[in-house]
């Protein structure tokens, strides 16, 4: 397994990642932050939010699996640090919210390691992650 | 209120957390990591790894509990059910894997006002029993401002 050779300003391929209530409450439950704003319509609109939102960690770890899963080596990440910038909101239904993941090359090392601007855009088209950046181990 | 600058390079009492196969396992379910060494043994150590192997975020789990604990301590002032998380990053020296026994410090590391909105950062270092570091997680949450702020 070998990170694929890049160069700075290499697009990854996008990957679009759906999210249905189901899996928000299966993350709930695996992460332990039990938070209803979550899972519960009815305290995400008391505390003012547009409805049910999905984890920030979730799609931070979404956005994690798309890196170590385009890197060939499920122990690749090396660090990954992203800003929350706005909800995804997952309606009540079976299609879910989409986001879609992304990710540019901004920088490669001479021990292999490659540096990567990571994008999550939401349903809405505007960026749900923000200043994201993860740093993969080369071999 | 602003929150009290004096707590910035405070640390609380280390807590330590055993890393499950089973936990990691759910984990990897929940976030789609598909890959067989999240979830099985042989095949983790054909790849070089001890035990099964956590995803990236992992952490979270321990680190998150952690950080809670001292986020509802009174002495911080800090109101939970105002809080948003804003940032998150993950260093890892290494992947955690299942049978690690992993103890974590959890200190706040800046504290700032923004816009009358308590923004404090939380640095969490976790280390092995040999007092190795494992990884470092740093979580910075925002109290917002009440209607009396």
């Amino acid at each position: 397994m070998s990170v694929p050779a890049v160069s700075v300003g290499d697009e990854l391929e996008n990957r679009p990642v759906t999210l249905t209530r189901a899996d928000l409450v299966r993350y709930a439950g695996a992460s332990g932050d039990l938070n209803p704003i979550h899972w519960n319509e009815r305290t995400a609109t008391a505390v003012g939010l547009p409805g049910v939102i999905a984890h920030g960690m979730l799609t931070m770890a979404l956005a994690a699996q798309f890196v170590a899963d385009w890197a060939g080596d499920p122990a690749a990440v090396r660090s990954f640090s992203t800003r929350f910038t706005r909800p995804v909101v997952v309606p009540d239904d079976d299609a879910g919210a989409t986001v879609i993941l992304g990710a540019t090359v901004k920088a490669v090392d001479d021990d292999g390691s490659v540096t990567l601007g990571v994008t999550a855009v939401g349903p809405d088209g505007k960026a749900v992650l923000g200043k994201a950046v993860a740093v993969v181990r080369g071999r | 209120m602003p929150l009290d600058a004096s707590f910035v390079g405070r640390t609380w009492p280390a807590r330590t957390y055993r890393v499950g196969a089973e936990k990691v396992r759910e984990f990897a379910r929940a976030v789609g990591a598909t890959d067989a060494v999240h979830t099985d043994v042989e095949a983790a150590r054909v790849a070089g790894h001890a035990d099964v192997v956590a995803p990236p975020t992992f952490p979270v789990v321990f680190t998150w509990e952690a950080t809670r604990e001292v986020v509802d301590d009174p002495a911080l002032g800090l109101d939970f059910t105002r809080v948003v998380h804003r940032d998150q990053s993950f260093e890892l020296h290494r992947p955690v894997v299942a049978g690690d026994v992993l103890t974590t410090v959890v200190t706040v590391a800046e504290i700032k006002e923004l816009a009358g909105n308590d923004v404090v950062t939380f640095r969490c270092d976790v280390t092995d029993p040999d007092g190795v570091a494992v990884l470092v997680s740093t979580a910075t949450l925002v109290g917002r401002a009440g209607a009396d702020a």
